[in-house]
């Protein structure tokens, strides 16, 4: 089976539950989702049937110029999937929230008029993350990451009765059609110095020495303004907090895993040729260290002083962006090829983000529907209220700040080991101080949990459906697992490839 | 599965049982003491003659591969050192468990409480006992969490403990990353091949080992490191404030046990691979140890409040035990070695006593208010604290004497040997060192006589009116701490033919 069946089934999913939720007569809407999920599941289990088509035996056709379906394609698939699996069932547990927050059209619709839209919506997204893992052409490039965006713009507004979410939907729209302005410009840029469109032939092109080399650098400049803007890289994370705030709590889940995991191997495939050309690694080099030394440390210190919940896992995710990019700033000097490569190096500190990031959405998702808060304040006790969440929320933290034994300790490790080698020391002095501050601002949380007696002592604590418990569970599971075993993810990279 | 899995998995299987609902004060105690005598049994069956290929630990020793590129094995070993320590480790744990309130006496949580003690004592051992320099470091950094949450949750200063559990978890948390550095760094200027021990010792030796202005660099940093987790000066102002604030049994575990950590990898890690930055920063940790010993003993003279007192000490003592590294000779290693664990020992029972005096004094132990003439209201208290004070001392009789002995006489062996050469920096440390004896004897006894001699004062007397001397299950953990204390004491062999066979075993790696 080829790669590309599953985006066609995630596809049709998404359009046979707009059609359901337009022509069928459902009494509870959530089905609709219960419908995603089943679709999305199947996609993420026939992903390990996929067959890689073998380049040269059959004639060549054009469709593979656009389109990889290697190991590292994979792999960020999978990770799509999983992400929109999660949001899915979020979502459905947020409906409460969102029917509260959009307005009925009249006063005999259906109450949960407007609800279908809200989980088709992330499944279409789904489908461009996934092309995004596969495009190795610009213009592929270009069309699935305006699809993410495009869906994404949509849903960060949907609480259209909520200023904040309307706030961040505008606030989004605006900048991000500002970035896709600046990627398109330098797509054409980039078209002009090198004379083509497909990655591999820029490569070739880049690594040759008659290239204009101001212009290419010229180009991979405006391209990193809006790379950086999609994975929250200061100088272009100037977004994150309000919109991480303003969107609905499951988009927000969506947008700090799933876009930000696209964001990397887009930049990853792009920034590709220019770090393995010898005329242009060091400088590309040099500008991904700056950028990552301006993320580690703005994002690690303004999250210091928050008190939102979710404010503080914005300026958490720009953090993260920040050890991700060290690791892409130590690319060119990762000496031997058996060792751990930066790419790998990158899935899996995505991968582990993404296991931590969306357990702590999961606590927050279900603290936020039966209280009307994201202040950290709200979590006071929590421990004592509902012990279960509270032991999700200490492993997430735990995990984020980079306690050994947790999956996200790795991802640090990993990033602080490539960058020592490549002797990047104001580099790996500053992500030290950064994660320092990180064992500050994501311990408190667990301190307000755990130290602090509940804000009202009514002791009801926060119930949990049970596939959302059971997911929870296997995403504890994971941290810990790929805490002792990272091997079981990278594997999943380095066999056949 | 071999002994050091079975020491390291027990508490963690209990405290995993503990959290889904085990009887947690009963499971606690049955882990501590399974461990205890599986700790035993490891070093019955310890050979103290088999001859190790290079200085890895190399007993009981086993491996499972994680990841192939970098190479990271979760293997485990031990040899005299870490059998000492291992065995420090599950002594402590069983008395700090045991010195435990009981569960309808713990306020907030009596499941957290003995899951955090639990998993302390598991981070330690695993640490101990492994050698791949990952799991090394891994392990250590698996005691923060808990100790954060007893910390915070638990302390009796009710005013201060927030700030107290953040200072303690901020220091050592940037102290594990710059240690993490460190040892990513050893890993790169080794080969960059394996973290395992048995590779970057093999590496020093076959190899043309690690280029001397590397060392420099990375011996500074693991000093560094390693330094803020033992309170090297001026890197120690997160102990005394910790040791005095978090309730008894963690300060027990903390400052008899995970402490040590840090010299355990000064002496595993850094001193063995990095040989030439060693005698390189050697002067400088002179310099260091001596603001331990000298500047802190002066500091602990000055204290009031009998918990405070105890923690600047606890500070103090580290300095011999750097003292003992800094000489680097097999006599001064092998007090180093056994200093850890008496010190480890009678610091604890230190500790422990004074959560029972916490207990009936309340929680602001001050020398004025609290104090005078308190033996002839708790007896049995004011004995075995008078044992404790007189083993921190260092009296003939104590494990704690027979080891500084050794430190000192390893500061003077060099100059035994070439004595025409006049004294070295090394020799002037130690005899300024030695003064340390008499200030910590100073404020020791002081501390003992205000407290437990004396008359009475009348605000005393009222405090005490009710009194009760200790029962038997809490004079139990302070007896388990002494005999050994004493045993060792007497006959220091039990713990030095395990401990010198491998100390000699390093001397000779670093004299090849």
């Amino acid at each position: 089976m080829p790669a590309y069946t599953l985006e066609i089934i995630v596809v049709c999913t998404g359009l046979a539950m707009l059609l359901i939720d337009a022509f069928a007569k459902l009494e509870d809407k959530r089905s609709i989702a219960w419908l995603g999920l089943l679709g999305i599941g199947a996609a993420f289990l026939l992903l390990f049937k996929v067959e890689p088509h073998t380049a040269g035996v059959e004639p060549e056709s054009a469709f593979w110029i656009f389109y990889a379906d290697d190991r590292w394609a994979l792999f960020y698939k999978g990770l799509a999937l999983l992400a929109t699996f999660i949001v899915l069932l979020l979502s459905a547990e947020f409906e409460e929230v969102v029917r509260r927050h959009i307005a009925r059209p009249g006063p005999d619709a259906h109450p949960q008029a407007g609800l279908g839209e809200f989980f088709a919506l992330p499944v279409f997204c789904c489908a461009g993350l996934m092309w995004m893992a596969s495009a190795t052409h610009l213009v592929g490039i270009f069309v699935a990451l305006e699809t993410v965006t495009i869906s994404f713009y949509i849903m960060v507004a949907y609480l259209r009765r909520n200023a904040g979410s309307l706030e961040a939907g505008v606030k989004y729209l605006i900048l991000g059609a500002l970035s896709t302005g600046f990627l398109v410009y330098g797509f054409a840029w980039l078209f002009g110095a090198t004379g083509s469109m497909e990655l591999k032939a820029i490569a070739a092109a880049l690594r040759s020495d008659d290239v204009n080399t101001t212009a290419a650098l010229f180009a991979f400049a405006l391209i990193l303004v809006a790379l950086a803007f999609k994975v929250g890289a200061v100088p272009f994370q100037f977004w994150i907090p309000d919109v991480y705030q303003g969107a609905p709590t499951p988009i927000t889940a969506f947008l700090s895993v799933g876009s930000k995991a696209a964001g990397f191997i887009v930049l990853l495939r792009v920034a590709q040729p220019f770090l393995e050309s010898p005329a242009f690694a060091e400088k590309t080099a040099l500008v991904f260290a700056i950028m990552a030394g301006a993320t580690l440390v703005y994002g690690n210190l303004a999250a210091l002083p928050q008190s939102n919940f979710k404010r503080l896992l914005a300026y958490s995710s720009i953090a993260h962006a920040g050890f991700l990019l060290m690791i892409v700033a130590a690319a060119p000097k990762s000496g031997a090829p058996d060792a751990l490569s930066p790419a790998a190096a990158v899935a899996f500190y995505l991968a582990a983000y993404l296991a931590m990031t969306l357990l702590a959405f999961i606590v927050m998702t279900v603290v936020r529907t039966r209280q009307d808060s994201e202040e950290i304040a709200a979590y006071r006790g929590l421990g004592k209220t509902s012990p279960f969440l509270a032991f999700c929320l200490l492993i997430a933290m735990a995990s984020l700040a980079g306690i050994p034994l947790t999956a996200g300790f790795f991802g640090k490790f990993f990033a602080f080991a490539l960058a020592i080698r490549a002797e990047l020391w104001t580099l790996v002095v500053l992500a030290a101080v950064g994660a320092g501050a990180g064992f500050y601002y994501y311990l408190r949380i667990v301190a307000e949990i755990y130290w602090r007696d509940p804000a009202h002592e009514d002791g009801s604590g926060f119930p949990i459906g049970t596939p959302l418990k059971i997911v929870a569970i296997l995403l504890m599971l994971a941290i810990v697992a790929f805490g002792v075993f990272p091997g079981a993810v990278l594997g999943l990279l380095a066999a056949h490839s | 599965m071999s002994f050091p899995e079975y020491i390291i998995l027990i508490p963690i299987v209990f405290a995993v049982a503990i959290l889904f609902g085990a009887p947690a004060r009963f499971s606690a105690i049955l882990a501590a003491a399974l461990d205890a005598v599986a700790g035993l049994m490891m070093a019955s069956r310890f050979d103290t003659d088999a001859v190790a290929v290079n200085t890895a630990p190399s007993q009981f020793a086993t491996a499972h591969e994680i990841l192939s590129h970098p190479k990271l094995s979760l293997s485990f070993g031990i040899d005299g050192i870490s059998l000492v320590l291992v065995l420090l480790t599950v002594l402590v744990t069983l008395a700090a468990v045991l010195a435990s309130p009981a569960e309808s006496k713990i306020k907030g949580g009596p499941r957290l409480w003995y899951i955090s003690l639990l998993l302390i004592a598991a981070g330690a051992l695993g640490a101990f006992c492994s050698t791949d320099l990952f799991f090394f470091y891994a392990f250590h950094e698996l005691a923060l969490i808990p100790t954060f949450l007893m910390i915070g949750r638990f302390s009796h200063n009710t005013e201060n403990r927030v700030r107290t559990a953040w200072t303690v978890t901020i220091y050592l948390a940037v102290g594990s990353l710059i240690l993490l550095a460190g040892l990513i760094a050893l890993f790169f200027a080794a080969g960059g091949q394996s973290f395992a021990m048995e590779h970057l010792y093999e590496h020093v030796t076959t190899g043309d080992g690690i280029p001397a202005e590397k060392q420099n660099g990375i011996y500074l940093t693991l000093l560094i490191g390693f330094g803020i987790l033992v309170s090297l000066f001026p890197f120690h102002s997160w102990a005394p404030a910790a040791y005095a604030d978090a309730p008894a049994p963690v300060s027990m575990l903390h400052s008899g046990v995970l402490k040590k950590f840090g010299l355990y990898g000064l002496i595993r890690v850094a001193t063995p691979l990095l040989p030439e930055g060693a005698a390189h920063w050697q002067h400088l940790l002179l310099a260091l140890l001596l603001g331990n010993i000298l500047l802190l003993g002066l500091v602990t003279i000055a204290q009031r409040r009998f918990d405070y007192l105890l923690g600047y000490s606890s500070v103090m003592h580290m300095g011999y035990v750097f003292l003992g590294i800094a000489s680097g000779n097999s006599i001064g290693l092998q007090g180093a070695v056994l200093l850890m664990f008496a010190h480890g020992v009678s610091i604890a029972l230190l500790f422990a006593l004074t959560g029972a005096l916490r207990e009936r004094a309340g929680s602001v132990l001050e020398f004025e208010t609290v104090g005078g003439g308190l033996a002839r209201h708790y007896p049995a208290l004011g004995l075995l604290f008078g044992f404790a004070v007189f083993a921190s001392v260092g009296l003939p009789g104590f494990a704690n004497f027979a080891a500084e002995l050794l430190v000192f006489f390893g500061g003077f062996k060099p100059f035994a040997a070439d004595a025409a050469a006049g004294m070295k920096p090394l020799q002037w440390a130690t005899v300024l060192a030695l003064w340390g004896v008499v200030i910590s004897a100073v404020y020791m006894l002081r501390a003992y006589r205000r407290l437990f001699k004396g008359e009475r004062s009348e605000h005393a007397v009222a405090l005490h009116k009710e009194a009760a001397d200790l029962t038997w299950i809490e004079r139990l953990p302070a007896l388990l701490l002494l005999v050994p204390l004493m045993l060792t004491g007497f006959v220091p062999g039990l713990l030095l033919r395990f401990i010198a066979p491998a100390v000699e075993g390093f001397t000779a790696f670093l004299g090849k």
